[in-house]
């Protein structure tokens, strides 16, 4: 692994896998503890949809998707907060619609036709400067943020009814989680690809709900744990000769049962 | 000047007339308790009163002016206090949310805010739990914490919910004391099954099922019958009592005040 370091594309993937990570933790509590992860699945496949429509036009790939995911973000929340009993229908048909646009758009773009598994399933190796420019941005808006409407998103996702009642706008930071969840997808496609990005956004927190008692602990514990499993999974697949979303993915579930195999054994012993 | 007035009050969901001619006056320092069947009305005047609904007819008034204007007037402590147990956030966390909607500063609360918020908590007896997460705590110790973020906004008026709906009986008389104590300074509205035990801590009593009847209880052997000397009410009969013009054990006409003349009726098996 360590000389594998003196690559460029090697620095580069292990930068975005640490940064990815880390957004993952923090955004991934939020949809946990709000129980938004169906929603944020519905967000991550439609963004193929921008993938497509940045192809078509000609346009750079992660503008293209961020727009898109962001609107397909909106939509939803004026789904939920108007339409909240047919939900689940709707968001199954942005996820499926979302997809099948952007296949559509990739078939027509013209000149070469790009690597569409690439997307799905994450090539890390093969991310840019640009790219990673891109994700320290997106990260650090994301903390900030964060940082800012920390109180008022605990308040919103603790108790909405009692955030209401004090004069809390919960649409807006209900939209807020949803947007950030779009954000945090297009940052994962590159490394762990849009169908992938859902385990990488649910195993680590739901390890740290476990061993933590704030939600801000709890975004610190996932980011820690997403960061090993992610460099993990790295290593298995450079040394083994693997996909690398894939391998990052498996180490994290299998951890996850070795921790809930662990967790168990210790509550028996005590 | 009293500090809730509602007056000729009516609102109705779709044709059905849920509250009509609804007249009340709470004063400072009253311990209020609002009783009556399911579906009787009783959440609806909540919500008016929290402003949360507006009165389709007639007016509520806080300290003079709508409710709306006038919201952190009243402190609210919800009925179901057993949501989001495994939601990472720890007691004084909860606490603090009540302090939203006050100046805020950039990052999370001021230090003034902390202090008193401890403060806060050794008043309902719960500061040693302030670090605890909230889902280790029990019902009752739940419900303090749930007082305590009410209290935080230095409200004039407590409002409870079924305060004691899913609490063990030694911990509704802990929850009433501390009621009893808060009382000294604050005014409290009590939305409660529990009548035999509200009856010992309420002053007044508003019967609730579509129409109101309101009751001054301070002075409570002139009021109802005493079957035994442990001065117990007999519940069946109050209720219907309460609820009906006239007394059914005695022939005493109730109208919209008290019954007076009830001890010389004969006793009844209770």
């Amino acid at each position: 692994m360590l000389e594998a370091l003196s690559f460029d594309f090697m620095q580069h993937a292990l930068i975005a896998g640490i940064l990815v990570s880390l957004l993952s933790g923090v955004v991934g509590s939020l949809i946990v503890v709000n129980r938004m992860v169906f929603l944020a699945g519905g967000i991550a496949h439609a963004s193929y949809g921008g993938i497509g429509l940045a192809l078509f036009f000609g346009f750079p790939l992660f503008l293209g998707a961020s727009l898109f995911a962001v609107a397909t973000a909106l939509l939803i929340s004026a789904i939920t907060l108007h339409q909240r009993e047919r939900i689940d229908t709707f968001i199954g048909l942005i996820w499926s619609v979302g997809m099948a646009i952007g296949i559509l758009l990739v078939d027509m773009s013209p000149g070469y036709n790009v690597d569409m598994l690439s997307y799905l399933f994450g090539s890390i190796l093969a991310v840019s400067r640009e790219d990673l420019y891109f994700m320290g941005g997106l990260l650090l808006l994301t903390l900030l943020i964060i940082a800012i409407w920390y109180r008022d998103i605990l308040a919103v996702s603790y108790d909405s009814e009692y955030a209401a009642l004090r004069g809390l706008n919960v649409k807006f930071f209900y939209t807020l989680i949803l947007v950030l969840s779009a954000l945090t997808v297009v940052i994962a496609i590159k490394v762990v690809g849009l169908i992938l990005v859902m385990a990488m956004l649910t195993i680590p927190v739901y390890i740290a709900e476990r061993l933590s008692h704030s939600l801000l602990g709890m975004m610190a514990i996932s980011g820690v744990v997403a960061t090993l499993f992610t460099t993990l999974g790295l290593w298995l697949s450079y040394t083994y000769n693997l996909t690398s979303g894939a391998s990052i993915i498996v180490v994290s579930a299998l951890s996850l049962g070795v921790f809930l195999i662990g967790a168990s054994l210790f509550k028996h012993r005590r | 000047m009293s500090i809730l007035t509602i007056e000729s009050l009516s609102f109705s969901y779709d044709k059905e007339i849920i509250l009509q001619s609804i007249n009340l006056t709470v004063e400072e320092r009253d311990f209020l308790a609002i009783i009556g069947p399911n579906g009787g009305g009783k959440s609806t005047l909540l919500k008016l009163i929290l402003g949360l609904l507006k009165p389709q007819k007639g007016t509520i008034s806080i300290l003079g002016s709508p409710p709306q204007h006038n919201r952190s007037a009243i402190g609210y402590v919800p009925q179901n206090t057993n949501i989001n147990t495994h939601f990472p956030i720890r007691v004084i966390e909860v606490v603090m949310m009540g302090f939203i909607g006050e100046k805020r500063p950039l990052f999370g609360y001021t230090p003034q805010q902390h202090h008193r918020a401890m403060a806060i908590l050794k008043e309902v007896g719960m500061e040693s739990f302030a670090h605890a997460k909230i889902g280790s705590l029990s019902g009752g110790q739940r419900q303090r914490i749930m007082i305590a973020r009410a209290l935080c906004a230095n409200p004039k008026i407590l409002l409870l919910d079924e305060p004691t709906s899913s609490i063990d009986v030694k911990g509704q008389r802990e929850i009433y004391n501390l009621l009893k104590k808060l009382n000294q300074s604050i005014t409290i509205i009590v939305v409660s099954h529990d009548i035999s035990v509200i009856l010992e801590y309420a002053n007044k009593t508003a019967h609730i099922n579509r129409h109101l009847a309101y009751h001054d209880i301070s002075n409570k052997k002139e009021t109802f019958h005493i079957h035994d000397p442990q001065e117990h009410f007999c519940e069946v009969e109050l209720l219907q009592m309460l609820g009906s013009s006239h007394c059914t054990a005695c022939d005493y006409e109730v109208g919209s005040t008290h019954c007076e003349s009830c001890h010389h009726t004969k006793e009844l098996p209770c």
